[in-house]
């Protein structure tokens, strides 16, 4: 019998099994299955909350041996703060996720078996879990190929398209490629803990305990880091993000976005901070570049979408950037020896990750409202829908104005945290750092601002305005239990907005166990009201406060312009005297990011041609007019074409092996003999 | 019988083996490839029944008798019904030409000796000498089924192949356990049989033997 928060987790894991093991008993009665397998997965997700809420709160520190693996190698899995806030965040999703696909998926009934589908979510979630709770080399690595694989068949799931199976190939690739350098930095790490004779290094405490020599322990960190970028879709790995994202079901979306990438975010904190624990502030100077690289890529090639889900998708990246760049920050600090700057830096990007999969969920399944009704994802071809799903339009709001890190919603907090880790780098004494780091900050500033600029769009157009395709399908408002799952997690963003200080609080134990010092959340009389990171004469944040502003302006707006009737008239919008205006004039995602592709278009491979077919003999007076966009990611040219032309170059001259000639396969055999011969004498 | 005189029957006949194996290096018609096969059983189904006697291993008659019946009578006689039978009269397709091949049939023999020359200081018995004959023939084996264009030319390398390994067991270790033995021939008997079969199909199917056709089942670039 285990006990404690470790076996609550234990057995919710075994709970999700369960599903797995039923799903193909129940496979012929659907609607039974999809209600059992997600109350369960709702139910396994509930009791994780529970329990990594429970340990961060009491920072516990839990562990047991399971007498499975291989022989004398057993499992170890180990439940500490840090772990227990990635279980809560897992769990936090997935318990949302779990709500909103008891009514997503069965838009699927009648329309294809979902066997598959539930079986590999419940695997999939599982896996995440496992990888967190893991504490030696194996078991994470058998959890991470277990999530990897899993969310494979999930983009796999409506596989007679063929961009979902070029999507899920790459993906597949992307993620082994990831889990081989992961594998050779544990491998490294390993190797040194206990030698290349035994494999008693394999364990994380035992890695813990180690010390490596500065060489070792950089290419130990080096590969780690880009195994994770690869899973977490950092600039410039992340081609696989915006294929494999938008095609899976979008209740995986949402799992993957929100919280996938989050398990590579735990990677690379667990690596440097715990397992190798000494480095020098140059590794934190490279996570904070690829940080801010992909902060600022990832939100320019969002703005260049037209498609929801793939917009969403390279929103990510960005926002895996913005968390890196609180991580890149805490190492830096830590390695000069500023404890309390970098717990606060820390504690922004772990504040980040959390409102990031809350958010970032939020905005998928609204997403996949909008695709379970009309059947679309490409923005050109919608609008108007918050009048005919005026729930979701509300809650894909709240998405919006929280990830585009706006008072009083949560990603302003994290942001804000990460703003003030920016501000107090002046304390640093190295001038380069003295110089990239405002420079960070300035970039920061630019992404918060596309961010917004991003989903303007994202919501004005999907949103706001008239339908804009041709013929406007029968759409229905998202049914209750997806309402709930959405709900759910947009009231998470206003609570994680309002009340940051309870959050902070509760998890400030983690750098404090990682680092050994706390950040100084509240200060002052009202301490949990204001969120004050260093001093309050410095600099303070009060999320209540700006957050009853708020209600009282609307309030009082409200109140003003429904108090008088006929304040508000109705009237038809000025056409300039023209008179046909029809929903082909409204502004489009292209025309909408139209000044910002004029000014970064030097970073995108554009082509753009626009085609005049005149009206007979008036070429004065065109016909029809063609306008023809394509924007394609710099870095697949740069860095993808040249690897996958290399293999292919290398698979023909392989290839040519292949003669089909009885008498050339004899040769080579023939050779080998003899030239055995002659070594082995 | 004297020790020399045992040494030297099995030198001779050695030679022998060595000399048709190069026969069926050059022999151009199907008949005289079989008919050698045939020769290369036989002696070395003597010179087993020779090493039998000198080293008193009574199981060697067996395996001896064994060579007799299965490749001097039973194989020669399944690829004369196949010959006969799938009407390959014709002269043999050779892709390296013949003087060429002889050539590269020495350097195998030169190299056999070079690579055996150690372990023929180390052993201890009569037929030490006749080892890299032995490694000799395997090789030749193999280098007749590279140079032969034809699918029955082939096997009948494969046999002769066979019958290198089995000289050399004779002549490293006295032979091998009479189990082995048994299943070896019995594998070679049962391999035969097969492959008429299936050259029987195949040519029935495909209206050729030569193996150069099986160049277009690989992959299309």
């Amino acid at each position: 019998m285990i006990t404690g928060p470790i076996g609550i987790i234990f057995y919710s894991i075994l709970l999700l099994f369960l599903p797995v093991l039923l799903a193909p008993l129940l496979k012929n009665n659907q609607r039974v299955l999809i209600n059992a397998s997600f109350l369960t997965a709702s139910a396994a997700s509930l009791l994780g909350i529970v329990a990594g809420v429970w340990t961060v709160g009491g920072a516990f520190t839990n562990r047991i041996i399971l007498a499975a693996g291989l022989p004398d190698l057993p499992f170890h899995l180990r439940l500490d703060p840090l772990a227990g806030f990635f279980i809560t965040v897992i769990c936090l999703m997935s318990f949302f996720i779990s709500v909103y696909s008891l009514g997503y998926i069965k838009g699927y009934l009648g329309r294809r078996p979902v066997t598959s589908l539930v079986i590999f979510y419940n695997l999939f979630l599982a896996g995440m879990m496992m990888v967190v709770l893991a504490d030696d080399a194996l078991f994470f690595l058998i959890s991470w190929e277990v999530m990897a694989a899993a969310s494979y068949f999930l983009v796999m799931f409506e596989d007679e398209r063929i961009e979902n199976r070029r999507a899920a190939f790459l993906y597949m690739i992307m993620a082994h490629i990831g889990a081989i350098a992961i594998l050779l930095s544990f491998g490294v790490m390993a190797g040194l803990t206990a030698g290349l004779g035994g494999f008693n290094g394999y364990t994380f405490d035992a890695m813990r305990q180690a010390q490596f020599p500065i060489g070792w322990a950089t290419t130990a960190f080096l590969l780690a880091f880009f195994g994770f970028a690869a899973k977490a879709g950092v600039v410039p790995l992340h081609v696989w993000l915006p294929e494999a994202h938008p095609v899976a079901p979008s209740n995986v979306s949402a799992l993957m976005s929100g919280v996938m990438l989050k398990t590579a975010i735990y990677g690379i904190v667990r690596v440097t901070f715990d397992l190798l624990g000494t480095f020098p502030w140059w590794w934190g100077a490279i996570v904070l570049i690829f940080g801010l690289i992909s902060a600022v890529m990832g939100v320019l090639y969002a703005l260049m979408q037209h498609d929801l889900k793939r917009l969403l998708a390279y929103h990510s990246v960005e926002n895996i950037g913005i968390i890196l760049i609180g991580i890149g920050l805490s190492m830096i600090f830590t390695s000069f020896n500023f404890p309390m700057l970098a717990s606060l830096a820390l504690i922004a990007g772990l504040y980040h990750t959390m409102n990031h999969a809350v958010f970032k969920g939020l905005l998928f399944m609204g997403a996949g409202a909008v695709l379970h009704a009309t059947n679309e994802r490409n923005m050109e071809e919608m609008g108007g829908l918050i009048h005919r799903m005026p729930w979701t339009a509300a809650l894909f709001l709240i998405g919006c104005v929280s990830i585009s890190a706006l008072p009083p919603f949560n990603g302003f907090v994290s942001e804000w945290l990460t703003f003030q880790a920016f501000l107090l780098s002046p304390a640093l004494t190295s001038p380069l750092l003295k110089l990239l780091i405002p420079l960070g900050a300035a970039l920061l500033a630019l992404t918060g601002a596309l961010a917004a600029a991003c989903f303007v769009k994202a919501f004005g157009v999907t949103f706001l305005g008239h339908w804009r395709g041709h013929r406007m399908p029968h759409v229905h408002e998202a049914d209750w239990f997806m309402r709930s799952g959405m709900i759910l997690a947009a009231f998470t963003c206003l609570v994680l907005g309002v009340l940051p200080t309870f959050f902070i609080d509760w998890m400030n134990i983690i750098p404090e166990q990682l680092l050994g010092t706390k950040m100084g959340a509240g200060s002052g009389a009202f301490g949990w009201l204001w969120l004050a990171p260093v001093a309050r004469e410095r600099a303070s944040y009060s999320g209540t406060i700006v957050f009853l502003g708020i209600l009282v302006v609307v309030v009082a707006a409200y109140i003003i312009l429904h108090v008088k009737p006929g304040a508000i008239q109705r009237v038809p919008i000025w056409d300039c005297g023209f008179g046909k205006l029809n929903e082909r004039m409204q502004y489009n995602s292209t025309a909408f990011a139209m000044p910002i592709r004029r000014i970064f278009g030097f970073l995108f491979h554009i082509r753009e041609r626009v085609k005049l077919t005149p009206a007979g003999a008036y070429p004065a007076v065109p016909k029809r007019l063609h306008y023809y966009l394509r924007i394609r990611d710099r870095f697949w040219g740069w860095l993808y074409r040249p690897v996958v032309e290399f293999s292919f170059w290398m698979s023909r001259r392989v290839g040519r092996l292949q003669q089909g000639r009885i008498q050339a396969y004899l040769i080579y055999s023939f050779i080998t003999i003899i030239v055995l011969l002659v070594f082995s004498k | 019988m004297d020790l020399n005189i045992a040494a030297q029957l099995n030198s001779f006949l050695a030679a022998f083996v060595l000399l048709t194996a190069f026969g069926m290096l050059v022999q151009r018609r199907m008949y005289g490839l079989v008919h050698l096969f045939a020769w290369q059983g036989l002696f070395l189904s003597i010179n087993t029944a020779i090493v039998g006697f000198e080293a008193g291993k009574h199981h060697l008659y067996i395996s001896s008798l064994l060579t007799l019946t299965l490749k001097v009578i039973l194989l020669p006689y399944i690829l004369h019904v196949l010959i006969r039978r799938l009407k390959l009269h014709k002269e043999v397709e050779v892709v390296v030409n013949i003087p060429l091949t002889m050539l590269m049939g020495i350097a195998l023999v030169i190299f056999s000796y070079y690579l055996m020359a150690p372990v023929s200081r180390l052993s201890t018995l009569v037929t030490r000498s006749t080892l890299a004959v032995a490694l000799a023939t395997v090789m030749i084996g193999l280098l007749m089924m590279i140079t032969r264009r034809h699918a029955v030319t082939q096997i009948i390398g494969f046999l002769a192949m066979e019958n290198g390994l089995f000289f050399a067991a004779t002549s490293a270790t006295y032979g091998m356990p009479l189990v082995v033995e048994l299943g070896v021939a019995l594998d070679i008997l049962i391999a035969a049989f097969i492959f008429g079969i299936f050259f029987f199909h195949i040519s029935t199917a495909f209206d050729s033997l030569d193996v150069e056709q099986m160049a277009r089942l690989k992959e299309e670039e």
